[in-house]
């Protein structure tokens, strides 16, 4: 792991990101931690304390040269391969065609999740349909996989009148029940403790149900995080807390969130399992949820995950990462890009080709396109038409009342 | 019936709503075996189980959030918050989250909580035992904020609060849990004989959004909610005008029709409430009154409302409208 740099102006500690706007971006080359390295315990009947190692090392499957190896290989399917490539390849080019709209203001503001496609993807591939997502604004990957119509989730980021939540929220707050995926709101860490409680609910109902959710290594700072391992520590639900640590929050770098070692071994101060994975490794992030899914089906309560990755674009289109980084820094990211290292590996066991890859990356190409043409006709930010104006009014309770009755008859729509 | 007082009519609804309803489940700080620190919820673990009537970590925040996960998931959580001086760690997750919930997810998603806490001062608590921050929960779309004054309404409001499918901030005026409160602190009645401790046991309900006139005049129109509904009343019999007093019993969506009809009819408003006077519920009130009722006002509408200090400990008497201020108020409004 990299060092936490810190910079001793005394009377304080501060910590420092490694590398500034003009600097070499030298992360000292590959993982040193390799697949293999640990073990697989039983999720049935580890303790948080069998996991210590986990906390504090680097869970990964695939290695440099995009081979699978470890018994933490999940030891998926090609179809099963060729679909995690799939979703993660739709939603970089759905992430590229979206912020090029917001450029042409098409939609006010976006959010990719660039350089980390693998983790609501390969996470969601490894739960069971009626497990419940509450993600971050970092995971709406977690739809394609429950089926979401890109046209659907288009009409909602250009806000138009088939947005299906009326155009009450700011692009990439989708809500998509149907798949079981929660509604994403903008203050950071909230969903995480709810999560606890959307476990509890599950567990109380005795259904077989899991809840994963997601929040950032920025966002570890917030109360909800604490209230979240807390609760779940103390109630033992099944649901699965992941700490994206893509080492950024906006332009603060996680040697400033924490002064602590990794975010994993946190968990373990909880009695929660915790892991530590390379979350640009497909095959390391399912198995691991996997794992963590086996354990909470069996009634062992929650996991706690760091998935440790590398923010490859700015925070959302309203940022700019060149002013307190490097530019190169994420093609230096040890861990490279999730979708080539799964691409590598399809190629290394000989199930994939250039041919083939270009061909998918094309279809999907033309898929978002004809998605996001269909989904103007229903009317986009930059002219409309947009949800009417009642839709102010309405569903902020489950009837109108008189107050909010009369002040939409002011409005006079 | 049975003469009950406050604490064991919020017992009856609670319990009523656990019998009923296999969804509803009851959680917050020591409200578990103890059956919390007010003993509201004495007896509820033992007889409906420890999953369904548990103590939590102290943690407001998580209390909320953990509220809103379950509610979205199928539960009707009854959360408690001790004082309600201790609700703001809680206030991203009541005011960004569980109110928000159903309109950011145009309706996909709702948070049917309840949050009982019990507020107001007259029990020697200070700062952060006797805080009235209704206003602050007033001022937030999406919540419906209930403030309940003796047992009979407390028990229908609370049973409307937990089956209405919107979040409901329910707030008990601690001073009344065990008597009402007339304003002099050396005089401490039980609810024992008092009409509104005639509580029926079995399941009933006192309608939301509707206020209750509890007494009918034709001098001057007095509102209340909480504690300050016994010490108007008490104003009212010093004072020896005759005053119509309303008990709001919902502040959100609250019912102004009753308020103004009563205006109308008296010409002359008091508005009465513990909590600080700017930004105050009171100023709300005394808007719209204005706005509906100008032409028939005869003397400009009063507040008699807490300072706006902190709340003070040995000094609070001074602190809560008295009597004695709210019969001024009274008096002034016949002057004119």
């Amino acid at each position: 792991m990299t060092e936490r740099l810190t910079a001793t102006t005394a009377p304080y500690t501060i910590g420092i990101p490694p590398f500034r706007p003009g600097e070499d971006a030298d992360f000292g080359g590959a993982f040193k931690e390799q697949p293999g390295d640990l073990w697989r315990p039983d999720p049935t009947t580890c303790s948080s304390e069998d996991t210590a190692p986990h906390a504090r090392g680097l869970l990964r499957v695939l290695n440099d040269k995009g081979e699978a190896k470890g018994e933490w290989d999940p030891k998926l399917d090609t179809s099963e391969l060729i679909q995690g490539l799939e979703y993660m390849m739709r939603l970089r080019i759905f992430d590229d065609r979206m912020i090029k709209m917001q450029r042409t203001g098409k939609l006010s503001f976006y959010m990719r999740s660039f350089g980390e496609e693998a983790v609501a993807i390969a996470q969601t591939m490894a739960l069971e349909n009626q497990d419940w997502i509450f993600p971050s604004y970092r995971q709406p990957g977690a739809q394609f996989v429950r089926g979401r119509d890109m046209v659907s989730m288009i009409c909602h980021c250009i806000g138009n009148t088939e947005d299906n939540v009326r155009g009450r929220q700011m692009p990439v707050h989708y809500t998509y029940k149907e798949g079981r995926f929660i509604s994403i709101s903008s203050p950071v860490g909230t969903q995480f403790s709810q999560a606890v409680g959307v476990a509890m609910a599950s567990a109380y109902q005795e259904k077989d149900e899991v809840c994963i959710s997601w929040l950032g290594d920025g966002t570890s700072a917030q109360g909800d995080y604490h209230y979240a391992l807390n609760f779940a520590s103390t109630f033992k639900p099944p649901v699965i807390l992941n700490v994206v640590n893509n080492q950024w929050a906006i332009s603060t770098h996680a040697n400033l969130a924490t002064g602590g070692r990794t975010f994993a071994e946190r968990g373990l101060a909880y009695d929660i399992p915790s892991f530590r994975v390379d979350g640009n490794d497909f095959l390391a992030l399912y198995s691991i949820t996997k794992w963590a899914r086996d354990r909470a089906s069996a009634g062992m309560g929650p996991t706690h995950i760091e998935v440790y990755t590398y923010r490859a674009g700015a925070h959302s289109s309203s940022d700019d990462p060149s002013a307190y980084r490097p530019n190169d820094e994420a093609s230096c990211w040890p861990g490279g890009d999730p979708i080539q290292r799964l691409k590598e590996h399809l190629l290394h066991i000989g199930e994939w080709d250039e041919e083939k890859h270009e061909a998918l990356a094309q279809k999907i190409d033309d898929e978002v396109m004809a998605a996001y043409k269909e989904a103007c006709e229903f009317g986009d930010l930059a002219s409309g038409p947009y949800p009417p104006a009642s839709t102010i009014f309405t569903e902020v309770y489950e009837t109108v009342p008189w107050h909010i009755q009369e002040q939409r008859e002011e409005l006079g729509k | 019936m049975a003469d009950m007082n406050m604490i064991k009519s919020l017992n009856s609804a609670l319990s009523i709503s656990l019998k009923q309803d296999p969804n509803v489940v009851i959680f917050g700080e020591d409200v578990g075996f103890f059956g919390g620190v007010f003993r509201v919820t004495e007896g509820l673990q033992k007889e409906y189980g420890p999953h369904r009537v548990f103590d939590s970590p102290l943690a407001e925040g998580g209390i909320a959030a953990i509220a809103m996960g379950m509610s979205l998931n199928g539960l009707r959580p009854v959360a408690e918050i001790q004082f309600a001086d201790y609700i703001f760690p809680a206030y991203d997750q009541i005011v960004n989250e569980i109110a928000k919930l159903r309109h950011r997810s145009g309706g996909e998603f709702s948070s049917p909580v309840t949050i009982r806490t019990p507020a107001g001062g007259g029990i020697k608590g200070g700062h952060h035992h006797s805080q009235s921050p209704e206003a602050q929960f007033t001022h937030t779309p999406g919540l419906k904020v209930v403030y309940c004054s003796n047992p009979y309404n407390a028990k229908g409001l609370l049973l409307a609060s937990i089956e209405c499918n919107d979040p409901v901030i329910f707030f008990e005026p601690k001073r009344c849990y065990r008597g009402p409160f007339y304003g002099d602190p050396h005089n401490v009645p039980t609810w024992n004989g008092h009409p509104d401790a005639d509580v029926p046991e079995d399941h009933y309900i006192v309608p939301l959004e509707q206020a209750r006139i509890v007494r009918e005049g034709s001098a001057c129109t007095v509102i209340a909610y909480g504690t300050m509904v016994h010490v108007a009343e008490q104003a009212i019999k010093d004072s020896g005008i005759d005053c119509e007093l309303i008990d709001l019993q919902t502040l959100v969506p609250w019912d102004r029709d009753t308020v103004v009809n009563s205006v109308k009819k008296t010409g002359r408003c008091v508005i009465v409430h513990e909590a600080p006077k700017t930004s105050g519920f009171g100023a709300e009130m005394s808007a719209s009154v204005q706005e509906r009722c100008f032409y028939h006002l005869e003397a400009p509408i009063q507040r008699v409302t807490g300072w706006d200090t902190p709340f003070p400990h040995t000094t609070e008497w001074d602190y809560l409208p008295s009597p004695q201020r709210i019969a001024e108020a009274i008096k002034k409004t016949q002057e004119e």
